[in-house]
């Protein structure tokens, strides 16, 4: 059994990290996520694990220092948030097409202009299609077990793909919770050491990242794809072993009170928390609403999402993010277009809620349902803006 | 059976595009859409050599008796060699 702790979850999101026995770790610290690249330093620099933590010069260096370190054999960790994760843009889609099997930690925050530190999710939707692992974790609990699981997910023969893990900025790095530490051992028995299908090595000398012309370049990026897709059989699996040594079960896709419900709210990250809180309400006062919490974004978990809603007729999604002058929110959007060939398909409402840090409470989600089952058009609405 | 050069269907493409054979670049022909070529004149030639210093293909190389020419598998035709050549040995000709 782990260690029961009361800890700021960045702090744990970093003592979990050194549970999985790193060698490096480049990290830039950038608000909400500086906690995770003191402490994980601290760790390092106490000689408490075996590693090199490298103060690279900015987010761009620390992306691409992991890509070497993960191309060399290393077990690479990295964090940012914001305006790091948009500088490190450039790099994300070139260690998924290299396969490496870099973890990192994405404290979600607003994007400048203006400029704005608190929690939402318009960092990851620009990185939505950078060939990454995508999760999303709901609480401090979590984080630890996701950080820990994405380096089994992310080095395994089968996947070998980068995963990131969003954690709501504040909203989750900085409260301190009641969570489980797993042990050294426990971890050790779950996390094997990694085995690289191909490393950068002198004495055996191979080219990595390489050139593709107009007649390779369409078949590679299916091949990125497939192994993407491929991934949730592998990740689900390892999600079951998971359940079996710690208990804690993780699904692509979460239901609560959804059986029955005639609207069913959908939230991605810590909302999910208040989210249940309404839904406990609305079901006290005789309403049948549920809930849907996406904790696999990226492969997108079509099967598990249709199941989980069957039978719903109105779905009302939370959207942390917009596409500006597009046709609603990225999560919305994407469950539109599952549904685009059935003929029971239910009615998407699309909510923009919580931008830049905004308090999302629980009566905002009372309200959400409630306008979810009238709503007439499709177009998608600001739930709490004032005008 | 012929070892395939380079994969070509998608479920033949090396996790990551890995090439385990370095330095195969080279088996790769890349001076077919060349528009013109460099051709030496001997007569002109004081063997300096600038033309296989200046090559950005490094496709230009030296025979036995000191004189020079290029590659024409990897020569694109950019013409820098005969820009460089001071003493004008060296003219682009149209490819035909």
């Amino acid at each position: 059994m782990g260690r029961r702790i009361g800890m700021e979850v960045a702090i744990a999101a970093a003592e979990a990290v050194a549970l999985c026995r790193i060698d490096v770790a480049a990290v830039y610290p950038i608000t909400p996520q500086s906690h995770i690249a003191e402490h994980l330093s601290d760790i390092v620099h106490d000689g408490r694990i075996d590693a090199e933590f490298l103060t690279v010069e900015s987010e761009h260096s620390s992306i691409s220092a992991c890509a070497g370190a993960s191309a060399a054999g290393a077990r690479v960790y990295t964090a940012t948030s914001s305006q790091g994760l948009m500088l490190m843009h450039e790099i994300l889609p070139i260690v998924s097409a290299m396969r490496l099997p870099v973890v990192m930690g994405v404290a979600n925050r607003a994007v400048s202009g203006p400029l704005n530190i608190w929690n939402d999710h318009t960092d990851i939707m620009p990185q939505r299609d950078c060939g990454w692992i995508q999760l999303f974790a709901e609480n401090g609990q979590e984080v630890i077990d996701m950080s820990i699981q994405s380096f089994k997910i992310a080095e395994h023969p089968e996947v070998m793909l980068p995963v990131l893990v969003n954690i709501d900025g504040f909203q989750l790095t900085h409260m301190i919770e009641p969570m489980e530490m797993p042990t050294q051992e426990e971890v050790d028995r779950f996390l094997p050491e990694r085995k690289p299908f191909a490393t950068l090595h002198p004495d055996n000398p191979l080219s990595m990242g390489c050139f593709n012309m107009p007649d390779i370049y369409m078949e590679t990026m299916k091949a990125k794809d497939v192994a993407l897709i491929n991934a949730k059989k592998t990740i689900i699996k390892i999600w079951n072993e998971w359940a079996k040594l710690f208990g804690r079960e993780y699904r692509p896709v979460e239901s609560y009170k959804a059986k029955d419900a005639e609207v069913l709210i959908v939230t991605m990250g810590s909302m999910g928390e208040t989210a249940s809180v309404a839904v406990d309400e609305m079901r006290k006062a005789g309403k049948k609403v549920g809930l849907i919490k996406i904790k696999l974004w990226r492969p997108f978990p079509v099967e598990e999402f249709k199941a989980a809603v069957r039978g719903c007729k109105t779905i009302a999604v939370m959207d942390r993010a917009l596409s500006f002058g597009g046709a609603g929110g990225p999560v919305a959007t994407e469950l539109k277009s599952l549904f685009y060939h059935d003929k029971d398909r239910p009615r998407i409402a699309d909510f923009i809620m919580g931008l830049g840090g905004r308090d999302v409470r629980v009566e905002d989600f009372i309200t959400m349902a409630e306008r979810a089952s009238e709503k007439e058009d499709d177009t998608y609405e600001f739930l709490g803006v004032r005008e | 059976m012929k070892q395939k050069k380079w994969p070509e269907t998608w479920q033949e493409v090396n996790p990551g595009c890995i090439v385990f054979t370095p330095g195969n670049a080279s088996t790769y022909k890349t001076g077919s859409w060349r528009a013109q070529r460099p051709v030496w004149d001997n007569k002109k030639c004081i063997k300096c050599g600038i033309c296989y210093i200046f090559c950005p293909e490094a496709c230009i190389h030296e025979d036995k008796e000191g004189f020079f020419s290029a590659d024409l598998d990897y020569c694109k035709g950019c013409g820098i060699c005969a820009h460089e050549c001071w003493p004008q040995a060296i003219t682009m000709v149209e490819e035909v």
